[in-house]
């Protein structure tokens, strides 16, 4: 073996060692929690449930339908829901979004409270108190935020707070939802 | 020395037991035919808890998990074999549901490497055991005779 080869071979380990390195390296960082939404580019799943607001009143998957929508996934124990409240008031209030609410194994009292105290920000909540709709939707836990065309083919998601920050990617795609609309 | 051994020997043996303990309460769901339990038992092994990552099923108590655990029971008692409770959990929380993830596009990666280094450390035992060999084992007709010589001589120093 001629010591060209020899000292190349004993380069390949410190190569392999450095390439793992590069491919663990880009790993870090990366959050674990943010995961692919197996429901992106699938029609919203089939649901006819009670309204948070009224035990009498059922709404099913059509309700939602008509015009590019947010699905905001919430409950009274859930801190960051509490958190993105406001932001939720803001943009349905400044923009027009149009927003309904899956309230998320919650207490319908508690749930009502929350709304009348802070302001309601839904067209309509879903009362999911065994969080079925939550199990169909993949719910992971709240908050989690839907973005839907007029047909009800979710478009992206949104897993934890929806703030100026999140919004932002989810806008771009909201208002050219629209602007395909009319 | 035989009274550390056995410490060691006795703290693995407790070791394999602490996961069985610390699961959470799966013994309260309840099934038309204990069979049915059994497949409980193996679905909320197998299936990992979103919420949670590091956890099964059977192991968290996040509220998702123990959602799912419910749907689990109902979709056994209402007669899903394991692979349609499994196609369920797929469409809705993806492959990442999966402690045994499938073969694709972005698992290849995962699945192959432990092959490759197989292979590669194979072939860097042939190729370096390969060059540890005698460049040659056979004796030309020269050495051979020469051999044989030594050997002739060395028997006729014996017998004298």
């Amino acid at each position: 073996m001629s010591t060209a080869t020899k000292r190349l071979l004993m380069i390949l380990p410190m190569l392999m060692a450095f390439g793992l390195g590069l491919f663990l390296y880009q790993g870090i960082g990366q959050d674990p929690n943010k995961m692919e939404s197996s429901l992106i580019g699938k029609p919203l799943p089939e649901f006819s449930s009670e309204t948070l607001m009224s035990a009498t009143t059922i709404v099913t998957r059509k309700d939602m339908l008509g015009q590019p929508a947010l699905v905001n996934v919430w409950a009274t124990w859930c801190p960051t829901c509490r958190a993105e409240h406001e932001f939720l008031l803001s943009i349905a209030a400044q923009e027009n979004v149009r927003i309904f609410g899956v309230n998320y194994h919650d207490q319908r009292a508690a749930a009502q409270q929350w709304l009348t105290d802070l302001g309601n920000p839904y067209v309509f909540s879903v009362f999911d108190p065994q969080g079925d709709l939550g199990i169909d939707l993949g719910v992971v836990g709240a908050p989690e935020t839907y973005l839907i065309d007029a047909n009800g083919i979710v478009i992206d998601k949104v897993t934890g707070e929806l703030n100026e920050r999140t919004w932002v990617e989810l806008r771009t795609q909201y208002l050219s939802l629209l602007k395909d609309v009319k | 020395m035989m009274v550390r051994i056995f410490l060691t020997f006795v703290f693995f043996c407790m070791a394999s037991v602490i996961p069985l303990v610390t699961q959470a309460d799966i013994t309260s769901y309840e099934f038309e035919e204990p069979e049915m339990a059994q497949r409980f038992v193996g679905l909320t092994t197998v299936l990992r808890c979103p919420k949670c990552q590091n956890q099964n099923l059977a192991d968290s108590d996040s509220i998702i998990a123990k959602d799912l655990r419910t749907q689990i029971q109902t979709l056994i008692n209402s007669g899903n074999t394991d692979q349609q409770i499994t196609e369920f959990m797929v469409q809705r929380y993806g492959d990442f549901i999966l402690y045994d993830p499938p073969f694709n596009k972005s698992t290849m990666v995962l699945w192959l490497t432990p092959i490759g280094m197989i292979l590669i450390g194979l072939f860097a035992l042939w190729f370096f055991g390969r060059k540890a060999q005698p460049q040659s084992a056979m004796l030309t007709p020269d050495e051979q005779q020469q051999l044989n010589q030594l050997l002739a001589d060395n028997k006729l120093q014996d017998r004298d």
